[in-house]
């Protein structure tokens, strides 16, 4: 006999418990904070980013310009309003990429096992075997720098994740009976997977999901920063901190707030992701 | 003074009342019965008198084991008890123990911690108890792996573990639910002789009647929490003053009303299963080694006519899943073929199999474990009719399912809830509906019932006995529990170790059973009546 938390009750419930959450409330906050100013940034900012006002060049902080302007006189504030959406977007295109490649694959080689199972999986292998970071690094040095290359980069070391993920979600349901009864029912590997196994392991993917997107806003800022990422004038956080290297001996705050924009970001998604995942699986609330 | 004395025992967790004013004692040397359905307090109790509750309990009353008062004992003096005065038994031999340490790490490990002994001499008295539960040193090494046991054999070493140390009372909580009825027998067996040695006390948690029966002195009858009787277990059991111990046992021994052979004379022959084997490779001994096999059906043979009812029962391991799996067209065959109304379906596509899967539905063992949980009864229910050839309309989708479910004793008005909206008995009769719904020829039942509450269990075992004569569905019914197939099959087939050892009409198999294999299984199955006759005799 046990004490029965249905999975209903969770359901009904879980945007409550959710709340009752302090990371996942933290994270959720910072998360909808940085959304809210990639959202605004596209039809307000303090200033246009477009004009340069030389005569204000490396200004400090300031109540005109809250965390000053860089060398060529714009606002800082401005520039991470507007970098924030092109780091978010790369960062969720690519977790997308990894998802869209990824998922299936992982439950193509959950549902046919064997050959196809083993041979997918050391390709994954493969792929994880070279350093991420370093990998894209070596891709966009190959196809030119930019935001697209960039993408394509992140999201090619996000699909092996997403498929060892989802395979090892779905090997675990397949023995279920409600699949065998499926089965029973004649229904094909196909549509069991996407009747079945997606919306059971939707949850876990989520989770994934929001810890590969603070990764890629990671990735974005580090090839960004050495210059393969986001090319000018496109204005990303990775950028400006590649903008402001060379002068962080004179005004620091040119890397300190896109740094901070950073941090706080990953922090924030992590945060939500660890929320997320104690929600979602209920055998990691009750042993905490 | 007892050895054990639970007074008024009271627990809450997080606010809902799981037990009520428990009384309960246990002479040394004695065997209580603690009997009644899931839910009704029998594990808690337990888990009360070894203080090992779930977080946010709340215990009342008094719990006093040797003189000791158990509820406000401090953590140190309740580990010294544990594994040491008081030894507990679970229910899952396959995770009560550690798979990464020795079996003789495991029973030498409780001897170390409680009485300091060193390696060796904790390594010998484990030997001493390892041999004591019928596990010899020749073929059972102190260095053997739980995943090398079977699972008898795991959990002689569970007992072993906790008998180690001659503890003055055992808790064993449904010790024997996961095996089979040939191991329930040795297991029980094996406590009974450990109880007479030592003159332990024994609180035996089960929800077999038949079972506490044959063992106990004396029986406690729980039901939501709170003790329903007490009482000598003969008496009780015989006279049957309590109602609810009466409803128990009526419900334990029940068998539903049928028409016997009433389709089995001429009828068409609908499954006939010819020489079918299946071989599951093993690992190869040797790097470029000839790869083993491992032959988990051998050569079976056995034809089903329309509308029969027929059990296939045999020891756990014995195959019997791996051929219904077969005939359900899940599992590949090796050799051999299976012809299903005339047609050989060993080796059809998936879309060939249509027309054979409609005529041919699965009930599993697990009501819980047998519907997706995010999706709602009438998807649920509804799901083989993918294999119609024009899939219906939605009102007619909803017919069907209202249909079905009102045909298992359930109301349309279930189709919108959620699988986990419903009891295990409510489930088992949903995985009935959904069988149903292609009106299908056959119905193959792995262990229907096993999962059930004897009262639940008698409602289901009705309501297959009436589909079976209203619709005229045939039934493989796959077992190890006598009774069931007993109470609903007119054939059974008995198999051992991947074969077919003995096939008839099932009243006959059962009285006189011919092969070695049947007569084992009908001589270990617990049987209340036999059992309380024998305690009256005893009495005198």
């Amino acid at each position: 006999m046990s004490l029965e938390t249905t999975p209903a009750s969770l359901q009904r419930h879980w945007l409550r418990q959710a709340f009752a959450s302090p990371s996942f409330v933290a994270g959720f906050a910072i998360t909808a904070l940085v959304a809210t100013v990639a959202l605004v940034s596209f039809v307000w900012t303090p200033y246009d980013i477009v004009n340069l006002v030389v005569a204000d060049r490396m200004k400090g902080m300031s109540a005109a310009h809250w965390f000053g302007t860089d060398h060529f006189g714009r606002d800082i504030l401005s520039m991470i309003m507007v970098g924030s959406r092109n780091s978010i977007a790369v960062a969720f295109l690519a977790v997308g990429i990894g998802i869209a490649v990824g998922v299936p694959l992982g439950c193509w080689a959950a549902a046919r096992g064997g050959v196809v199972d083993e041979a997918l999986m050391r390709l994954n292998d493969l792929v994880f075997a070279f350093p991420a970071l370093l990998s894209a690094v070596m891709i966009t040095a190959i196809f030119g720098p930019g935001a697209v290359n960039a993408i394509i980069a992140i999201g090619i070391f996000n699909v092996p994740v997403f498929a060892r993920v989802a395979r090892a979600g779905a090997l675990a349901l397949w023995p279920r009976e409600y699949i065998l009864a499926a089965r029973a029912a004649g229904k094909g590997k196909a549509l069991i997977t996407v009747e079945h196994i997606l919306p059971n392991i939707a949850s876990i993917l989520l989770v994934q999901g929001t810890i590969q997107f603070a990764l890629g806003i990671l990735a974005e800022a580090g090839l960004s920063y050495i210059g393969l990422g986001a090319q000018p004038p496109m204005v990303s956080w990775g950028r400006m901190l590649f903008d402001a290297q060379t002068r962080m001996i004179v005004a620091p705050h040119l890397a300190v707030f896109p740094g901070l924009a950073i941090v706080i970001t990953v922090l924030g998604l992590n945060l939500l992701g660890d929320g997320l995942r104690d929600v979602l699986d209920p055998r990691l609330r009750r042993e905490r | 003074m007892s050895l054990l004395e639970i007074e008024n025992l009271s627990l809450s967790i997080g606010g809902m009342p799981i037990l009520r004013d428990v009384d309960l004692a246990i002479e040394a040397g004695e065997v209580m019965g603690l009997v009644g359905e899931s839910g009704s307090g029998k594990s808690m109790t337990a888990l009360a008198v070894m203080r090992l509750l779930p977080h946010g309990a709340r215990a009342g009353g008094r719990v006093a084991f040797n003189g000791i008062d158990i509820l406000a004992a401090p953590e140190a003096a309740m580990n010294r008890l544990r594994g040491d005065d008081i030894g507990m038994v679970f229910q899952e031999p396959m995770t009560a123990l550690n798979p990464v340490k020795t079996i003789g790490e495991q029973v030498a490990e409780g001897i170390r911690w409680h009485t300091g002994a060193n390696r060796a001499d904790a390594e010998a008295r484990a030997r001493r108890m390892l041999d004591r539960v019928g596990l010899p040193e020749s073929r059972f090494p102190l260095a053997r792996y739980p995943h090398e046991l079977s699972g008898g054999q795991r959990q002689r070493v569970v007992i072993a573990i906790a008998c180690a140390l001659n503890p003055k009372l055992l808790i064993a909580d449904e010790p024997t639910t996961a095996l089979d009825v040939v191991l329930q027998q040795q297991i029980l067996e094996l406590l009974k002789d450990l109880v007479d040695e030592n003159r332990m006390g024994l609180l035996l948690i089960s929800h077999d009647l038949a079972v506490v029966a044959d063992m106990a002195d004396r029986i406690t009858v729980m039901r939501n929490g709170e003790v329903m009787e007490t009482g000598e277990t003969a008496r009780t059991l015989s006279e049957q003053v309590h109602p609810y111990t009466r409803q128990l046992a009526r419900a334990s021994t029940h068998v539903p009303e049928r028409g016997r052979h009433h389709a089995a004379v001429g009828a068409p022959t609908l499954l006939e299963v010819r020489g079918v084997s299946r071989d599951y490779p093993l690992r190869a001994r040797r790097l470029f080694g000839p790869a083993q096999k491992f032959r988990a059906v051998d050569k079976v043979s056995f034809s089903l006519a329309a509308g029969q009812s027929m059990a296939l029962v045999g020891r756990s391991g014995c195959g019997k899943s791996t051929l219904a799996r077969m005939i359900l067209a899940l599992d590949r065959v090796t050799e051999g073929e299976i012809v299903f109304q005339g047609e050989e379906l060993t080796t059809k596509t998936e879309a060939e199999l249509k027309p054979a899967r409609r005529n041919m539905q699965v009930v599993f063992q697990d009501p819980y474990g047998s519907f997706n949980p995010r999706h709602r009864v009438e998807r649920l229910v509804s799901e083989p009719l993918h294999l119609a050839d024009t899939p219906p309309t939605r009102e007619q989708r909803r017919e069907l399912v209202s249909r079905a479910l009102q045909e298992v004793g359930l109301q349309p008005a279930d189709m919108d809830k959620y699988a986990h909206e419903f009891s295990g008995g409510q489930r088992q009769r949903l995985s009935i509906a959904r069988a149903l719904i292609t009106r299908p020829r056959l119905i193959v039942a792995d262990e229907p019932v096993s999962a059930l509450d004897v009262s639940i269990r008698a409602q289901i075992l009705d309501l297959f006995a009436d589909l079976n004569r209203r619709l005229g569905v045939a039934y493989l019914f796959i077992t190890h529990d006598l009774t069931v197939a007993r109470a609903i099959t007119d054939q059974v087939l008995v198999m051992h170790e991947g074969r077919l050892v003995e096939e008839g009409d099932t009243d006959r198999v059962l009285a006189e059973p011919r092969s070695e294999a049947a007569r084992a299984l009908v001589d270990a199955a617990p049987d209340l009546g036999r059992a309380i006759a024998r305690r009256l005799a005893e009495a005198g």
